[in-house]
């Protein structure tokens, strides 16, 4: 410590009685019951890694506010292998159809649809046109995104929801006019 | 003058009240107290009451408003346990605004075993971040909801191991962040021998970036983060890298892109854009990182 510093101190403890002579009370003071014992490095260590072991893990899909944000992001990724799954499936099954004798021809699948009931009908093109416009649409948002533009939060709800409100009109024309 | 001072703290010490007695600090004092109007200092005028606004005390309650918290509760010293929620009723009009106030009120006043980090109090140092009603943010910057009949959950950072409580283990999280070289990296001396100099447009680049205070709240709110956390480095980390690659003084650029350069440090974000939506600093995680993806495939 330098002399001018050590003089300071020395001057600032003599001028303060309260510092040395007396201990502090009222809220200033803590008091620690518990009893404490030292534990060496290694020991220390081995109980940490027998805590690690043990340590849960936090809640987290199930606890966390259900936002615009995550929920386009995971319905827009559901929606993708949705419906890439789907169109996998379909054709190889129509592939597959001369060979194991079904009928997945055009006219056969028109004739099949257009026998269902109205209701029945609606709820189908619905259940591909929803996530069709929305993946859609979700995706400009993307493409938007890579180039940098429109991560204000205000702007990301805003076009979160339009994505969402958009994708409803368009699915909602296509499955009861078209 | 020293003298004085010293002189004045003695006489202010309180040694009659044992700290048994006296209000904790995160409890507001109930009691009237003078005006603010008639402390002030007699060498200046004073404006009197007539000529200033009121500020009224909002409706004092004769009953108490009684809010209810859930806090999430793990004990490791009962490693078999699981972990638990349990509720605590505060009255709100005794307890301070901040979630943080509720929380050392409890642990003040009613369970000494709640564990939580916390120390400014004041939103600068990350310690008390938290899922409070769903949401990651920090404690202390963070109001009670005060509408009574709506209860308060109180969670850790969501996908974190816990230490106890409140709690979250964080280690892996400061490894990340030691991964990418957060200081200036120079081959250079500077020109003038001295300093390294920076424009002001160049300075400029830095806002929003160097602000935040690794709080943990923007990664643990990011679902790829939760799944990949093992190699994804995570928005916290991804936006203080963007600090270093955007600080004109720095001139390893190319190996800090380089380092991020394979398919799990940066691009496992698919702009879910939790983090932007919960910093509690409103920075702009998910844009430093697109920024970083932009750089990488334009250059």
């Amino acid at each position: 410590m330098s002399a001018p510093r050590v003089l300071n101190l020395t001057l600032r403890r003599a001028a303060t009685p309260g510092l040395t002579r007396f201990t502090p009370a009222g809220r200033s003071v803590q008091q620690r019951f518990a009893a404490t014992e030292h534990i060496s490095a290694s020991d220390a260590s081995s109980i940490l890694v027998k805590q690690r072991l043990a340590r849960p893990v936090s809640p987290h899909l199930s606890i966390y506010r259900p936002q615009i944000t995550w929920y386009a992001s995971g319905f827009n990724r559901l929606a993708g292998i949705a419906m890439s799954g789907t169109m996998y499936i379909f054709g190889i099954a129509y592939l597959a159809a001369p060979a194991l004798g079904w009928h997945l021809e055009t006219p056969s699948l028109v004739a099949a649809f257009g026998a269902l009931p109205l209701v029945a009908k609606v709820a189908a093109k619905m259940t591909i046109a929803f996530p069709f416009f929305f993946h859609s649409f979700n995706g400009v948002r993307h493409l938007v995104w890579d180039v940098g533009m429109g991560f204000a939060n205000k702007t990301v709800m805003r076009t979160g929801w339009t994505v969402v409100g958009l994708s409803v009109l368009g699915s909602l024309y296509f499955s009861v006019f078209v | 003058m020293a003298t004085t001072r010293a002189l004045t703290r003695l006489a202010v010490r309180r040694t009659a009240v044992p700290a048994v007695w006296t209000r904790s600090f995160a409890s507001v004092d109930t009691t009237p107290r003078e005006p603010i109007a008639k402390a002030g200092d007699p060498s200046r005028p004073t404006v009197p009451e007539s000529k200033t606004s009121t500020i009224k005390e909002p409706t004092p309650a004769k009953e108490a408003k009684t809010k209810t918290f859930h806090i999430y509760r793990w004990n490791p010293d009962e490693p078999s346990s699981k972990p638990r929620m349990q509720s605590y009723t505060l009255d709100l009009n005794k307890t301070g605004p901040m979630v943080l106030d509720a929380l050392i009120r409890i642990k003040n006043e009613v369970d000494p075993t709640l564990t939580f980090r916390r120390s400014c109090r004041e939103g600068i140092c990350g310690s008390c971040a938290m899922n409070i009603d769903g949401v990651n943010t920090l404690a202390c910057l963070c109001r009670i909801p005060t509408d009574t009949s709506k209860e308060s959950r109180i969670y850790p950072l969501p996908h974190t191991y816990v230490v106890k409580d409140l709690v979250p283990d964080l280690t892996h999280f400061y490894k990340q962040y030691r991964s990418i070289k957060p200081y200036l990296q120079r081959n250079t001396p500077p020109p003038d021998g001295r300093e390294n100099r920076q424009s002001i447009a160049d300075r400029k680049k830095l806002d929003g970036l160097y602000e935040c205070i690794l709080c943990a709240c923007c990664s643990t709110s990011c679902p790829s983060y939760w799944w990949n956390q093992e190699e994804y480095l995570g928005p916290a980390v991804l936006l203080q890298s963007y600090r270093w690659i955007a600080d004109s003084r720095d001139e390893k650029k190319a190996e800090r892109q380089d380092a991020l350069n394979n398919s799990m440090s940066l691009y496992r974000c698919h702009t879910i854009l939790n983090c932007s939506r919960t910093c509690p600093k409103g920075l702009n995680p998910a844009l430093a990182i697109a920024e970083i993806k932009k750089g990488m495939s334009f250059t």
